[in-house]
């Protein structure tokens, strides 16, 4: 097998990712896998890939690597500054590197995470059935750790096929990332919040405290009143808005934990996951209550635009 | 014909466009315990359904989108809850060694105004169950605690509780199987391991397994 990219400058946290280990909740571990699932897709499906095939999630800071053989890559999800040898490139497309040329991030314009798509998907370990890296254990994708430089990255199937560069997904059927309001189903315990929490929780503006990771994100605004006895502990989702006792939200994210017995008076619904992960400490977002027919439409809306993709 | 007695009981709830919370009641109850687990089981064999977790009163399904709704899937766990639970299988019984040294002990025998030995002797009486699997890899929940253990969660949490840590918390008990953060009592430590990385499933509990603890003067 031929090595692919070798990492010249790790980033601030890269690891390989995939669709997770959902069947691992039962066993207390996350489901994991990429944070931003739309953008984790669609860069797969520009390459040709499964939407299951693993990616390189970038955070904040890219990496910069070094194509050590012809491969076909596609860079999406938050824009980072993406360049090909030292100029600017597109994102959401699939591009052709030629052995020596460089791919690096210049800087943020907008989101948190950056996913890049190897034809024939990134090679990992495989954890629990799945390449994500879940860094609390050391586990899955480059030894269960972000990378670091002089790591080299294989594709973990050879293409038979030729690879096809430029294909591209447009702007209108993206994810809207700079949208700030994120769609949330009520329950299950909405009412365990006084009216005027249950007001603020889908009124007011939250703040993305600095305890914001792959794990969840601490959230600053008012206090969440709540009354009844405590609860005995549940299983968690992502995308639920956990109160703890002392009222603040928390919320979960892709390798939550996987149980717990805080409130859960809202749950951001699958389709606005995406937005969410593209989130900072110190982004504002809100939580807009919608119904499960909304939440259907919306989930509808970003998988005809993955389809669109997947046909040849 | 009569509806059936426990169908009212059951509460449905959305966790987002592709969960849902049932819960079938909402105390710490061995027989309510087994009947989540038993529905866990049986939504498992549904095709609409994808993952089950089962935890202390009732199961939280992870469900295909494109074929159920909180509304159908709902009305097939009433159903399914109405009927009458299998006898169920004792689950595996684990012995675990304990050393009763832990950081906390000597604290919380003077809250609870009990000796070492009646601390000790308590904690291991019972055969406890393993009511729910989660939180972290391996952790599970262990109960019921006796009641003259009760202990509220510590005020402010730790930062790093040491894998291993036996401890106690309400109605609880329950082994920290990483280093993470806890605030529940410390009692003591053991040395089994409760993760297992090189395993699948990982853990070395599951949902209705049994746990009996004994009393060990050193984990070598």
């Amino acid at each position: 097998m031929r090595a692919a990219l070798r990492v010249v400058e790790p980033g601030l946290l890269t690891t390989i990712q995939d669709l997770g280990r959902p069947a691992a909740i039962a066993s207390g571990v996350p489901p994991g896998g990429a944070m931003d699932r739309f953008a984790h897709a669609a860069s797969n499906l520009l390459v040709g890939n499964d939407r299951s095939d693993a990616t390189i999630e970038c955070t904040i800071n890219g990496p910069q690597l070094v194509a050590e053989s012809p491969c076909l890559v596609a860079v999406t999800g938050g824009d980072l500054g993406l360049r090909v040898n030292g100029r600017e490139a597109p994102m959401w497309t699939g591009i052709f590197l030629a052995a020596g040329d460089r791919l690096s991030f210049a800087g943020r314009t907008f989101g948190a995470r950056a996913y890049v798509a190897l034809a024939g998907g990134v090679d990992g370990d495989r954890w629990l059935g799945s390449r994500s890296t879940y860094l609390l254990v050391g586990k899955g994708g480059m030894q269960g750790r972000p990378f670091k430089a002089g790591d080299v990255l294989h594709s973990a199937a050879d293409r038979a096929g030729p690879m096809v560069a430029g294909r591209q997904l447009p702007p209108a059927l993206r994810p809207e990332y700079t949208e700030r309001s994120i769609p949330a189903i009520g329950g299950p315990h909405l009412k365990r919040l006084d009216t005027a929490s249950r007001q603020a929780l889908f009124g007011v503006t939250f703040k993305l405290s600095n305890q914001a990771d792959r794990m969840g994100y601490r959230l600053e605004g008012p206090a969440l009143a709540q009354k009844g006895d405590e609860l005995l502990s549940f299983g968690l989702a992502a995308g639920a808005v956990q109160v703890v006792n002392s009222g603040q939200a928390i919320l979960l994210m892709a390798d939550h934990q996987t149980a717990g017995g805080y409130a859960v008076p809202a749950t951001v619904v699958s389709a606005g996951l995406p937005v969410a992960a593209q989130l900072l400490p110190g982004d504002e977002l809100q939580f807009r209550e919608v119904t499960e027919a909304k939440a259907r439409l919306m989930r509808q809306e970003l998988s005809a635009a993955l389809s669109a993709l997947a046909s040849p | 014909m009569p509806p059936p007695r426990s169908t009212h009981r059951v509460r449905i709830s959305p966790l987002g466009d592709t969960a849902l919370l049932a819960e079938l009641g909402s105390r710490l109850d061995t027989a309510l315990n087994t009947r989540a687990i038993a529905l866990a089981s049986a939504l498992r064999k549904r095709r609409d359904v994808r993952q089950v977790v089962a935890g202390y009163t009732g199961v939280t399904v992870h469900f295909d989108p494109e074929q159920a709704t909180v509304a159908s899937l709902g009305s097939a766990i009433k159903r399914l809850a109405a009927k009458r639970p299998k006898v169920e299988v004792p689950g595996r019984l684990h012995r675990i060694p304990v050393v009763y040294d832990g950081e906390d002990f000597d604290e919380v025998m003077r809250t609870l105004g009990i000796t070492r030995e009646q601390l000790i002797v308590t904690h291991t009486r019972p055969i406890y169950r393993v009511f729910l699997v989660g939180f972290v890899p391996g952790w599970a929940y262990l109960g019921p605690l006796p009641e003259e253990l009760y202990l509220p969660r510590q005020q402010t949490p730790r930062m790093q509780v040491p894998a291993g840590s036996v401890a106690i918390a309400a109605r609880q008990t329950g082994i920290y199987p990483l280093p993470t953060p806890g605030g529940w009592h410390l009692i003591g430590r053991t040395s089994v391991k409760l993760f297992l990385p090189n395993s699948d499933p990982p853990c070395l509990f599951r949902s209705g397994d049994r746990v009996k603890f004994f009393a060990v003067s050193s984990n070598a």
